[in-house]
């Protein structure tokens, strides 16, 4: 196989990876300050991702490495064209990753209030921005045909990239929620309150995702390829399964069946650019597609050596990590 | 201000301050995994609460070097994206390496480390220390890997109008990268010494668990000097090849204007960028060519001739680095290392003979103020490298002038320039606030990590 068709998918790996892991912890993140209430019980939800949460932000750097070294035009035209919504990105990226680490280290109600609040902010905002983004790489860009965008900062705001937005931000919050379902004490106060909330928050999210399918329908070309529509709209099924399954107290299902939503929903998207990766809206011949933003035959061929050798390894070591950290967290834990 | 200006100020600032946590974290988590290892190894209690306090100090400077690292990373496309198109080919490779070698391991056994002490055996536990030790020194040597081609291009060719890699090989053993490696990582083990040498002789002086705290100055200051004799000899090295590789940033760092043959060691100057040469001049006769040539005599050429021949070679413009600047910062830094060698020589000549206890309060008060040292000695170092690299993105490829984003605004860049350094401020705050907290705590109460 053609090795610029390797690291498109190799990307769309990286990203699978990215939105199933960081989208629950994301999601607890914007649980946070309102399904956990006395302080121990925000206590409890940092903790379900604490050993984990680092690792996983990993997968978002990796990816952007990987874009960067196998499709460098796509790098930069991307990170300079979103330039202020990834400047908002990283300050929210940066006051959640030192909160998990300051939060503990001082023991005031209004200091762990402050943290709390952030990891919000923190998590909400990353979300949220690559809902836009991803529904603006499926709506297109206006790339000029020197790979250069010529909008602003708020023509990368719609209706429909908001919208966008909103539905990562409940998708991932649901995400969140059932994570939380296998990782919380069964005895704990916070269970009923998630099994409550699982079916008003899942419905609402569900509401937003059809409704964000839609859009795309009208605001979008990808539905062109057939198994794009096939594979959002099956991740919408299989949401709605997950979302009945956490009513039912079947947690691990719950939790597979928002994973695999996530995953279906990005690989749908990917197929449907496929073979672009970023559209222009100002010619189609202007796109940056796998063929003409890739790196040298060379270079792709380093990368497929280092990714076969790494990857299986992290997958590894990282999958040990959540068997090692597999128990459920009691009010006891916390005593440490 | 325009984009260039406001994007290269915007891109220092985070630079320095990211590499205020760096060079920590790299010394710091080797420290604590060979302290932690003593403890396994002898079981002696004052071991573990070292590698304890230590281990808390890590981990709020890891945080810090992450969350600062990504805004690094995204930095590449945000403002430099031409750059990004022209070196992407060769620039991705190693980021992308670093992330799928390094980053992991680092994140996913850092956590093992902070959350694994109850649930995994003490040697599992252990290794998750040096796993995130390995992890961090790696990722240091993939970005100088990247860094150095920079500096000093090599296995590449022009094509498609941009640099295209053709030997990965020549890349990772680029004679550049082994300086620059050798001397950031050493410098990690001086800045983690002095840090553990300046808390216990805070800690002493507090009159807190002297017995834990005489082995912290004790194995900080060894750690420290080894560090320091490392960085000294690396630097030396290093400085060296910088004399054939760059030959103009090594002039401007010594502010020699003409060729000379003995070139002297100009010791203190009043440089005068205008009329080109320096007054008041105070100089050690031979000495530079010594450095560079390991013999009294050898040429060391001069700013002026390097501008002519690099403007013929590369056509009209200014190829000379901010000499001040330059001049005093390798001053600086050489000034810092030799000040903490020597108190690090005697710190561990009044250890073993005894001499050191909780009332030597003058020198404990040196001891303690000695934290600033490494941090000042790294980020004028840190800026030699790039300062001297100036005006080229890519020595000899690219102009910094032409690396820039096209679509960018300067409005934008305003925001994103106040807003880091906004958050940055508050962030220092809230770290020392931690940090500080952190030393204050009795070290034998508790168990909590």
């Amino acid at each position: 196989m053609d090795l610029q068709v390797v690291w498109f998918i190799l990307v769309t790996v990286l990203f699978i990876g990215f939105f199933f892991l960081e989208g629950f912890d994301y999601g607890v993140g914007i649980l946070l300050p309102f399904a956990a209430k006395t302080d121990d019980e925000r206590r409890m939800f940092i903790n379900s991702i604490g050993p984990v949460w680092d690792g996983n932000e990993v997968w978002m750097i990796t990816a952007g490495g990987a874009l960067f070294a196998a499709f460098p035009h796509v790098y930069a035209t991307m990170f300079s064209m979103l330039y202020m919504a990834l400047f908002l990105m990283l300050m929210g990226l940066i006051v959640r990753g030192v909160a998990f680490e300051f939060r503990g280290k001082h023991d005031t109600a209004c200091w762990h209030n402050l943290w709390d609040w952030l990891i919000f902010i923190g998590s909400f905002l990353p979300a949220f921005l690559w809902g836009v983004a991803v529904t603006n790489l499926m709506k297109g860009f206006m790339i000029n045909s020197d790979k250069i965008y010529m909008g602003t900062f708020w023509d990368l705001l719609s209706l429909y990239t908001i919208v966008g937005g909103i539905t990562f931000v409940l998708v991932f919050a649901f995400h969140g929620l059932t994570f939380l379902s296998l990782k919380i004490d069964k005895k704990s106060p916070i269970m009923p309150r998630l099994r409550f909330g699982g079916t008003c928050l899942g419905g609402t999210a569900a509401i937003f995702y059809l409704f964000c399918v839609a859009l795309t329908g009208i605001y979008t070309d990808v539905y062109k390829s057939s198994s794009c529509l096939g594979l959002l709209l099956l991740a919408a099924v299989v949401f709605v399964l997950a979302i009945i399954a956490r009513r039912q107290d079947r947690c691990g299902a719950a939790f597979i069946g928002s994973a695999l939503a996530v995953a279906f929903t990005t690989i749908g998207v990917f197929v449907g650019l496929f073979p672009r990766i970023l559209i222009s809206t100002m010619n189609p011949e202007w796109s940056l597609t796998i063929t003409n933003a890739s790196s040298s035959p060379y270079t792709l061929s380093i990368m497929t050596v280092a990714a076969l050798i790494f990857v299986p390894l992290i997958l590894i070591y990282q999958g040990w990590t959540y068997w090692i950290f597999r128990k459920r967290i009691t009010t006891n834990d916390l005593k440490h | 201000m325009d984009v260039i200006t406001l994007s290269r100020l915007q891109f220092a600032i985070t630079t320095i301050y990211h590499f205020l946590f760096v060079p920590l974290s790299l010394g710091l988590s080797l420290l604590v995994a060979i302290l932690s290892t003593i403890y396994l190894k002898n079981g002696n209690i004052v071991y573990k609460r070292l590698a304890k306090l230590f281990g808390k100090l890590f981990i709020i400077s890891f945080a810090m070097g992450v969350v600062t690292g990504i805004v690094q990373e995204f930095h590449f496309g945000m403002n430099w994206s031409e750059y990004s198109r022209f070196m992407g080919d060769i620039f991705g490779a190693p980021l992308a390496l670093e992330a799928l070698s390094a980053f992991f391991l680092e994140s996913v056994f850092l956590g093992v480390w902070i959350f694994g002490e109850d649930r995994l055996p003490k040697k599992v536990h252990c290794l998750s220390i040096w796993l995130v030790a390995l992890g961090s020194n790696l990722s240091s040597f993939w970005i100088l890997v990247a860094n150095s081609f920079m500096q000093h291009p090599v296995g590449y060719v022009i094509n498609n109008g941009r640099a295209e890699m053709t030997d990965f090989f020549a890349l990772i053993t680029n004679p550049y990268v082994f300086g620059q490696f050798a001397h950031v990582m050493t410098s990690g083990i001086v800045t983690a010494g002095i840090l553990v040498v300046a808390v216990s002789a805070y800690k002493l002086l507090c009159g807190e668990n002297v017995k834990i705290f005489k082995t912290g100055i004790r194995a900080g200051a060894i750690y420290a000097a080894i560090g320091l004799f490392a960085v000294m000899g690396s630097g030396h090295l290093h400085t060296q090849y910088i004399g054939s590789a760059q030959p103009m940033k090594l002039s401007a760092m010594e502010a020699l204007w003409n060729d000379a043959d003995p070139a002297p060691f100009t010791l203190y100057a009043t440089i005068n960028t205008q009329k080109e040469e320096n007054e008041n001049a105070i100089e050690i006769p031979y000495a530079l060519s010594f450095m560079l040539h390991n013999s009294p005599n050898g040429e060391v050429k001069g700013i002026k001739t390097l501008q002519n021949d690099i403007q013929r070679e590369y056509g009209y413009d200014d190829y000379v680095p901010h000499v001040t600047l330059l001049f005093w910062s390798f001053r600086i830094m050489l000034a810092c290392g030799g000040l903490m060698l020597l108190m690090m020589l005697v710190t561990l000549y009044m250890s073993f003979t005894n001499r050191l206890s909780e009332y030597n309060t003058v020198w404990l008060r040196l001891l303690g103020l000695s934290i600033f040292l490494p941090f000042i000695a790294n980020t004028v170092g840190w800026y030699i490298a790039e300062g001297g690299r100036q005006p080229w993105m890519v020595t000899g490829l690219q102009k910094v002038s032409d690396a820039v984003s096209q679509n960018i605004t300067s409005t934008e860049v305003w925001i994103s320039l106040i807003g880091f350094t906004v958050i940055y401020a508050l962030l220092a705050a809230a770290a020392l606030f931690v940090a500080v907290k952190i030393v204050r705590q009795d070290v034998t109460e508790g168990s909590g990590l």
